[in-house]
């Protein structure tokens, strides 16, 4: 298993989520569920950003419940603010490698490399601000190319692509998931999305985690929670 | 704008209207000017770079009565001078808390007198308000950025050059400026605890012009050549200061998910000295005002608190609506002239209580008795006076809101009262809150022009207490400054929690 | 805004209101007209004495009191102005506002004679340094040997106000070309210079410095209204400064009758009983002091020339050089 969380919960004022689910290595994992049932809450609980009131978070056999962010093997992606505004693009990229910015020879081969896949090597000294949105998670993803962490959160940071943009960044970070040997969690509204690329799907609803359920299964036959969310009487939107 | 032009320069110009010819500046001039500088400029550093690092502590804890220790940082800034002079002696003077532990060991008195005692005054009352300008500017950062430096495992080193180090670049000239003004003009301060002549201020020595010598030529020289530094040093610093420019973050706490102990401990340490450091003569005033309490209250109090709080409530109303349209005027300009305006509008800080009083008596006194104008008058002054402070909360703010929802704005079609009513406002709660609070606290205990104004039946707070400090009722007095520091801070409180409420939690 | 407005109408109307017939409107300073200074007793005793109104308007300090009068000029509302002093008075002559008075009162009594045509006493008093006679000090009985001592004194800026003024005129008085000598040797002596009188005598009392400048008086204060027995002046050989404090009528006044009437009034029993206790100054006809007056030391004055602008000039820019080095 990827990740484990073990009787996770969690209480933030009125919301309450709950998890006791496992995630599978080596493939991706889509989450879906309505705004505010607790999706993003979820990640960042992966991620460390928040603190469970009970429970346990395993990550690759490790319990990392009490891990800083900087000790757990993940990159997250956000869905927006994920640069620096006042560093180029190399810069921003290059944070992978070294938050300090002292990069060796071949660390700025790599950088420029990391680039060249997300194709925006012609763009590596301008400042986030000139370039699209769809560009600048790109400059996410290169970065996130060069921490080689074997897990990826993604909290939709294409949601406010095009249909094509998205299909091309979803198949693109599918494909360095896949490179990587990596295990990739990804927040989605769409379902189409999730056939796409997820073998397995979480449901998140009124901060229940659901366990993970083969997507193409869960899709063609959505409980009926789901079923309210995808909205059609088959859950069929595409 | 035009308010400002007028109520600044007028005066002025009145002075010399009424004065027999036109004074150069002697060598003396010229080293009281240096000195006023001096002081001001190592001041204004001081008090920032203590600043810094606290606001970076208080940033990153989350600890119970963190609020009430924001609430503090709002006070020294808003005691009447005098006051606080006193509260300091109890705590740094030679008969102070300090010097009587020192005394155990066999060491001497603390020496306080002299540079030393007017930075410390002046770091005590403008070092908690740097503190709450930096802590504004941290709350602009999205929190997806600190995310990121936890995750990018950033070091103190690399947080500080990636994200401190350019939201500092904004905020801090500014920070810089404001404290520079606000030393610029320091007075009583300066002369209680300069310890001499040799501390001699520009204000001191326009008082001493138009108090002595009646050489209204030589005040309003000075008063111009403190409107020429203080332009000088706001368009500097309104250049170096770049706004950096965030898009919008989810406006969520910011923990920091560094585990160190080591920076933990170094945190609370620091948020520890610097309340002792600011809650310490407060306390001493508050004991004072409390024995004083107990022998007696004078009759005057309640009609003095009823006018302080009238005069404080409407200048904060009057600088606050200025500042809006101020605010929304300049968002509107290009850069360069943006900037230009703002310094103007600066000089209302640099502009010494003295000389716009005297300069707006000299307008008044032919068609109207002074006297029946004098709370007006006090109001607009006070609110003159505090508009540049509102200007500089208000400015990020505008610009903040604009980014993120200035599109949204304009594709619905919403614009003028309707936008201020259903964007502006919401989203600038707390900056209005915090504003309006130093504003109307500020006017509370101001003793500036309503001295040359004031009839006797009408005092406000600050001049009972310093009538009674006059007729050897120095326990009435430190009562009558126990009500004036309680009811400043209370109106801040008010006023800064109520722009909070209903915040992100 | 609307607020604001409203705020300052009933403001202004307020204000207003206190224009009436047969008002007397007399300038003075800040503490004279506090619940603890002379101003309300003497208000009461002088309309008893007359059909009209006498209203008080407090305008800071003695020079403050001066730049207002000298500021309003031919236009000012004051009928009188009480509460200049010696050290003012030439400055004050110079306005060319005030009137002259019908003759000095008979029954005035000053340590020194009073000869002067604008300007009437109504109290004096010696300025003095003013100690704790329990803290052990060696005290002075002179300048010189203050400056040898290591006493720290507080004094008052003669910049900014009237004590600080009267101390420079003393220095000056005793020592002539002297003075900057003094100066300096005293500079070692001086905690600090304060803005005006509070703020010395309260950093004093708060036990800044061993001794502060104030008035032979100031012990009689804590001695009848806070049975504080611990006060002391201290007695200097060379003579002390008096400062004696004056009223005048302007010439503008549209309230000339009145205005004799009350200038005669200050001469009488019925004001000056009540200055020692309020003003905390000396009476300037002669009368019997309050009980405590008498345990006051009663120094000889010195010999003041003329307190010209000019000779006021020379004399701060002495203290100033001799203090900035």
């Amino acid at each position: 298993m990827a990740i484990t969380l073990e009787n996770l919960h969690l209480k933030q004022g009125d919301f309450s989520l709950s998890a006791d689910v496992e995630i599978k290595s080596n493939q991706t994992t889509t989450v879906i569920g309505p705004s505010g049932g607790g999706k993003s809450t979820l990640l960042m609980l992966i991620a460390g950003f928040i603190q469970p009131d009970r429970g346990r978070i395993i990550i690759l056999d490790q319990d990392l419940t009490n891990q800083s962010p900087a000790a757990r093997p993940i990159t997250m992606m956000f869905q927006e603010n994920n640069l620096f505004p006042h560093l180029t693009v190399f810069q921003n990229t290059a944070l992978g490698i070294n938050p300090n910015l002292k990069l060796a020879k071949q660390d700025q081969q790599n950088v420029k490399a990391a680039l060249l896949r997300v194709g925006l090597e012609s763009r590596s000294n301008d400042l986030p601000s000139t370039l699209s949105g769809g560009q600048r998670q790109r400059v996410a993803i290169a970065r996130a190319l060069l921490r080689k962490r074997p897990v990826l959160l993604l909290d939709e940071p294409f949601a406010a692509l095009g249909p094509a943009l998205r299909h091309e960044m979803l198949d693109l970070i599918d494909e360095i998931r896949a490179s990587q040997n990596a295990t990739l969690l990804l927040i989605t509204h769409n379902p189409e999305d999730a056939r796409r690329i997820a073998t397995e799907t979480i449901v998140v609803t009124d901060g229940h985690v659901a366990k993970p359920q083969p997507t193409q299964a869960l899709l063609d036959d959505p409980p009926l929670a789901l079923a309210k969310y995808l909205g059609g009487p088959s859950g069929l939107v595409s | 704008m035009l308010v400002i032009a007028l109520l600044v320069l007028l005066p002025v110009g009145a002075l010399f209207m009424r004065a027999d010819g036109f004074a150069g500046i002697n060598s003396y001039g010229w080293s009281v000017i240096r000195f006023t500088v001096f002081q001001a400029t190592l001041s204004a550093l001081i008090s920032v770079a203590f600043a810094i690092p606290v606001a970076r502590a208080l940033a990153r804890q989350q600890f119970r009565g963190r609020r009430f220790v924001l609430a503090l940082m709002g006070a020294p800034f808003l005691l009447p001078s005098i006051v606080a002079v006193f509260g300091l002696l109890a705590i740094w003077g030679r008969n102070g808390v300090f010097s009587d532990v020192l005394a155990g060991f066999d060491a001497g008195p603390l020496d306080i007198y002299g540079l030393q005692g007017i930075l410390l005054a002046h770091v005590f009352f403008n070092f908690p308000l740097a503190v709450r300008m930096i802590l504004q500017a941290w709350d602009a950062v999205p929190v997806e950025h600190f995310r990121l430096a936890a995750q990018l495992n950033m070091g103190p080193r690399a947080t500080f050059r990636l994200i401190e180090m350019p939201l500092l670049r904004g905020v801090v000239p500014s920070a810089i400026l404001v404290i520079f003004l606000m030393c610029m003009t320091s007075f009583a301060v300066v002369l209680a605890l300069g310890g001499g002549p040799k501390a001699t201020t520009i204000e001191l020595a326009i008082f001493q012009a138009l108090r002595f010598e009646f050489d209204l030529s030589s005040a309003a020289v000075l008063a111009l050549v403190q409107f020429a530094l203080c332009i000088s040093v706001a368009l500097l610093a309104l250049k170096i200061s770049r706004f950096i420019e965030f898009g919008g973050g989810l406006a969520l706490a910011k923990n920091r998910w560094n585990k160190s102990q080591l920076l933990y401990w170094q945190d609370r340490i620091l948020i520890a000295i610097s309340l002792i450091f600011v809650a310490s003569p407060l306390l001493a005033i508050g004991f004072r005002g409390l024995s004083g309490l107990a022998a007696g209250l004078p009759n005057s109090l309640f009609q003095a608190f009823v006018t302080s709080l009238i005069i404080a409530l409407s200048s904060a109303t009057l600088a606050i609506f200025l500042a809006l349209i101020l605010a929304h005027f300049i968002h509107h300009l290009q850069d360069k002239s943006g900037r230009m305006v703002q310094s103007v509008a600066f000089l209302t800080l640099a502009a010494s209580p003295f000389v716009i009083g005297t300069g707006l008596f000299i307008i008044i006194n032919p068609f109207f008795n002074p006297f029946n104008l004098a709370l007006p008058i006090t109001a607009l002054v006070n609110a003159a006076v505090t508009l540049p402070m509102a200007l500089r909360i208000f400015l990020p703010a505008l610009k903040r809101i604009d980014q993120n929802f200035g599109q949204t704005a304009q594709s619905i079609g919403l614009h003028g009262l309707n936008r201020f009513r259903i964007l502006t406002w919401p989203q600038m709660r707390s900056e209005i809150g915090f504003a309006t609070g130093i504003a109307a606290a500020l006017s509370m205990g101001d003793l500036g022009v309503i001295t040359l104004f004031a009839p006797p039946d009408i005092a406000t707070l600050p001049l009972l207490m310093y009538r009674l400090m006059g007729s050897y009722q120095t326990e009435a007095a430190a009562a009558v400054a126990l009500v004036l520091i309680a009811s400043s801070f209370t109106l801040f409180w008010v006023f800064d929690n109520g722009g909070r409420h209903g915040d992100h939690p | 805004m609307k607020k604001f407005l409203t705020a300052a109408a009933l403001l202004t109307l307020a204000g207003a209101s206190w224009a009436q017939t047969d008002t007397l409107t007399v300038y003075t300073y800040d503490s004279f007209v506090t619940d603890w200074g002379p101003g309300p007793a003497i208000k009461t005793a002088f309309e008893q004495t007359c059909d009209c109104t006498l209203n008080f308007v407090a305008a800071g300090d003695g020079a403050a009191l001066l730049a207002r009068i000298w500021l309003e000029g031919e236009r000012s509302e004051a009928d009188i102005v009480l509460g200049l002093d010696n050290s003012l008075m030439e400055p004050a002559r110079q306005t060319g506002l005030f009137a002259p008075h019908n003759g000095i009162p008979a029954t005035i009594n000053l340590p020194v004679p009073w000869q002067d045509d604008i300007f009437l006493p109504y109290d004096w008093g010696y300025l003095a340094f003013v100690y704790d006679n329990t803290s052990g000090i060696d005290v002075p009985t002179n300048f010189q040997e203050l400056a040898a001592s290591d006493i720290s004194i507080i004094i008052q800026d003669p910049r900014s106000s009237t004590p600080g003024l009267g101390l420079l005129f003393w220095v000056k008085a005793a020592y002539g070309d002297e003075a900057g000598a003094i100066w300096q040797d005293l500079s070692d002596n001086i905690v600090t210079v304060t803005k005006g009188w509070s703020e010395a005598y309260g950093m004093f009392l708060a036990g800044e410095a061993d001794m502060v400048l104030s008035y032979t008086t100031s012990p009689a204060y804590h001695l009848i209204a806070e049975n504080d027995f611990t006060k002391s002046a201290a007695e200097f050989s060379e003579g002390h400064f008096m400062q004696i404090e004056v009223a005048a009528k302007l010439k503008n006044t549209d309230q000339n009758a009145l205005a004799d009437a009350f200038l005669e009034f200050i001469a009488s029993e019925a004001f000056q009983a009540i200055i020692p206790e309020t003003n905390w100054m000396y009476p300037a006809i002669k009368i019997d002091l309050p009980d405590g007056f008498d345990t006051l030391i009663d120094p000889e004055p010195v010999a003041l020339p003329p307190l010209t602008v000019e000779h006021r000039k020379t004399a701060m820019d002495e203290w100033l050089a001799a203090l900035s080095q």
